[in-house]
């Protein structure tokens, strides 16, 4: 009675009140709070009615954040004590809240939920959420990277099959340089994105890291294999030595043949189908990456469901994210964003495997393999990036830059290097 | 009540505030500028070390603090002079007793200081783009190759401060312009008697009159300045070749990306540290000469 009588008297003023005293008493069911970013944050309010009408007893509170700010707002959310229950994490973040101790591990729950099958999922994708052998988030969706290009100019520059390894893709490129002259490129390669030398960093048997993440291991044969073809790209005329902040527009230069390949992730799937001129409809289309020796490995990045330790509604959140990862609604999260399922059934599909544009990714994603899994990653790749500009500006040779590059590596691991010896020293006494 | 007490009353809510919320962040951030404090030790606080000046030595040691200092220290130096003297030229010509139509162009010059960086910053791109913008077109007419303002590590910060002055100098324009109209009018008189030109009369009425308002804007220039942050940001977020990240930049990455906040409040507090040195070192100067 009183709690009516205190809405009565602030009711008109303050809304929010209102609306919070109105609904309590009606609603009795569990709220599950679930954060979402982007594009996907706005469609997936869809595919919530069908989700709250399996489960009466539970209702999902979406909140919707810019990606631009959702790093910092969950960092911020996890030192208040004010987490949500689940967010879709970006692959590169997981470690980050590994360590931090805000991620509940999910092993029991998927083991005790029928028609969750991990051998479903693409390995690489999986292998993004699990650490340290404990799994703690579930793939929502995948992106990978894969040459876009353009099927006239390599058909008019004599090329008939699709470039397999590193040096078919060389002679293609050289090829279409020839065609395109000298203001024209084969490949843009932008000089402000770590992702391109990434993907092809990878692909080598060397891993980025060494010693469990403690060490930069730049200067291994294989990432300077990868840097020496790199800078070959620039040197020989095929990659301008160019950043994204001046080519205004990549499909109006892509439809102009400014470069033939472009490495990129399936979300311009769309936007070249919509931007590309009339009459260039059908003269592109995607690719697998190649690697070295024949078909390579890719970063398997997208997002993945976690559930945070601070929540006390796990089981219900688990439920959300057991109904997402359903093949039907990541089907149907296809349908609505373009985003590829990370699991392989919802791919037989007609809308998916008749698409001539995903089956590289399709094919790509069998290969995909995740970015180490330390905190500081983000910044390695950013020094990755720095100093892939400067080889391809020749202030540094491909040796230089390797040392260089583990140089700065160790100095960010030195932290985690100090934290890991003081914790097992601490649990060794 | 005596009027000493009197006089702590009045200004003791206005010192609790400062104290409150500038004192105590300051003194917060110069003691998290002592510690490592990053996201492990968000994580578990036994992850936090004290490291005393650690951070300090390391900036002095890190190449690339030494060349943001540069690239601010280039921003200031070329940037401020220019700028001033854009908004004193812009305030002597809508002062002149020939000009026409004042309040429209007194309104024109200010415009750019009301627009939003962001939103200018997309048109500026495009006006200074290598192949499409309008600046290499009108080179081009001239017979002057075309430049890759923002492609290239020696144009990119030329072209950042002839975006910084656009945008700024009507603000100094407008206190200049109150600066000159406070000015009186025989000083002019009786220089023009005396048989001076122009020029001198610019040179030794108009400058020594203006003395404390040319401080003043120095001053709040410089100050401004040495915060760039925002032109290389959505310019050319650092590059090329990092040949626009500023002081203040850095420490936007180190505190708000990788979440180093010692790191970055280190980074600040050399800022700070620096800022007031000059600011002193100018208003030193400045009395010396007379002028306060």
């Amino acid at each position: 009675m009183r709690a009516w009588l205190a809405c009565g008297v602030a009711g008109a003023a303050i809304a929010v009140l209102l609306a919070a005293c109105q609904r309590d008493p009606a609603d009795s069911r569990e709220v599950v709070r679930f954060w979402a970013m982007g594009y996907e944050g706005e469609v997936v309010a869809r595919m919530l009615p069908e989700f709250e009408r399996r489960h009466p007893g539970i209702r999902v509170d979406l909140q919707q954040l810019p990606w631009t700010a959702a790093h910092e707002k969950l960092l911020t959310a996890f030192a208040g004590d004010a987490l949500p229950d689940v967010v879709p994490l970006g692959n590169t973040w997981i470690a980050e809240f590994a360590t931090l101790g805000a991620l509940e591990p999910l092993d029991a729950r998927i083991a005790a939920t029928t028609g969750f099958a991990r051998e479903d999922f693409f390995a690489g994708a999986w292998d993004s959420g699990v650490i340290d052998g404990h799994v703690y988030a579930v793939p929502w969706y995948v992106e990978t990277r894969v040459p876009f290009y353009r099927k006239d100019l390599l058909a008019k520059a004599g090329i008939t099959s699709l470039p397999q390894d590193w040096a078919q893709w060389e002679t293609a490129m050289a090829a279409i340089k020839r065609l395109a002259g000298a203001d024209q490129s084969a490949i843009l390669l932008p000089l402000n994105e770590f992702e391109p030398l990434l993907n092809l960093a990878v692909q080598q048997p060397d891993p980025l890291l060494r010693d469990g993440g403690r060490y930069g291991n730049f200067r291994s044969d294989g990432f300077k294999r990868t840097l020496t073809f790199y800078l070959g790209m620039f040197d020989l005329g095929y990659a301008p030595r160019i950043d994204n902040t001046r080519i205004s527009n990549v499909w109006d230069e892509f439809g102009k043949g400014t470069f033939s390949f472009y490495i990129s992730g399936p979300w311009n799937i769309a936007e070249f189908r919509k931007r590309m001129p009339e009459d260039l409809r059908d003269a592109w289309t995607t690719m697998p990456l190649p690697g070295p020796n024949g078909p390579g490995a890719s970063i398997a990045g997208g997002t993945s469901f976690v559930v945070f330790k601070q929540s006390n509604r796990k089981d219900a959140a688990w439920k959300l994210i057991a109904f997402l990862s359903e093949p039907e609604q990541q089907l149907r999260l296809h349908e609505l964003t373009g985003d590829l399922p990370p699991r392989r059934s919802p791919w037989a599909s007609p809308a998916l495997a008749h698409d001539p544009y995903a089956a590289a990714f399709r094919d790509q994603l069998e290969r995909a393999v995740p970015a180490p899994k330390v905190p500081e990653w983000e910044r390695i790749a950013q020094e990755m990036r720095i100093v892939g500009e400067q080889l391809a500006n020749h202030r540094v040779s491909v040796d230089e830059a390797a040392a260089e590059l583990d140089r700065r590596a160790d100095a960010i691991l030195a932290k985690r290097r100090w934290m890991l010896d003081h914790k097992s020293a601490e649990s060794a006494q | 009540m005596s009027a000493r007490l009197a006089g702590w009353l009045f200004a003791g809510p206005a010192l609790l505030v400062i104290a409150l919320f500038f004192g105590v962040p300051v003194l917060a951030a110069l003691a998290l500028s002592l510690t490592d404090f990053d996201i492990y030790a968000l994580a578990d606080i036994d992850n936090l070390r004290f490291v005393g000046l650690g951070n300090y030595l390391a900036l002095l040691q890190n190449p690339l603090f030494w060349k943001a200092l540069g690239n601010t220290f280039y921003f200031v130096l070329v940037g401020v002079p220019l700028s001033i003297a854009a908004s004193l030229g812009a305030a002597l010509l809508l002062h002149a007793k020939v000009a026409r139509l004042r309040p429209f162009f007194r309104t024109a010059l200010f415009a750019p200081v009301v627009t939003t960086v962001v939103a200018v910053a997309v048109i500026w791109r495009y006006l200074f783009h290598t192949q499409y913008g309008m600046v290499n077109w009108g080179l081009s007419s001239l017979g002057i190759d075309p430049i890759d303002w923002l492609g290239d590590p020696a144009w990119a910060m030329p072209t950042i401060i002839l975006f910084a002055v656009w945008k700024n100098f009507g603000y100094n324009m407008i206190i200049f312009l109150a600066g000159l109209q406070a000015i009186p009018e025989d000083l002019y008189e009786a220089a023009r008697i005396d048989g001076a030109s122009g020029w001198r009369q610019f040179r030794h009425v108009t400058l020594p009159m203006l003395g404390p308002v040319l401080l003043l804007v120095g001053i709040l220039t410089m100050a401004g300045y040495f915060q760039m942050f925002a032109e290389p940001y959505v310019m050319t977020q650092g590059g090329p070749l990092q040949s626009t990240v500023s002081v203040l930049y850095l420490m936007y990455e180190e505190g708000f990306k990788w979440w180093n906040l010692g790191n970055a409040s280190a980074v600040a507090f050399l800022l700070f540290v620096i800022m007031t040195g000059i600011t002193s070192g100018l208003l030193w100067l400045a009395r010396r000469r007379g002028v306060e």
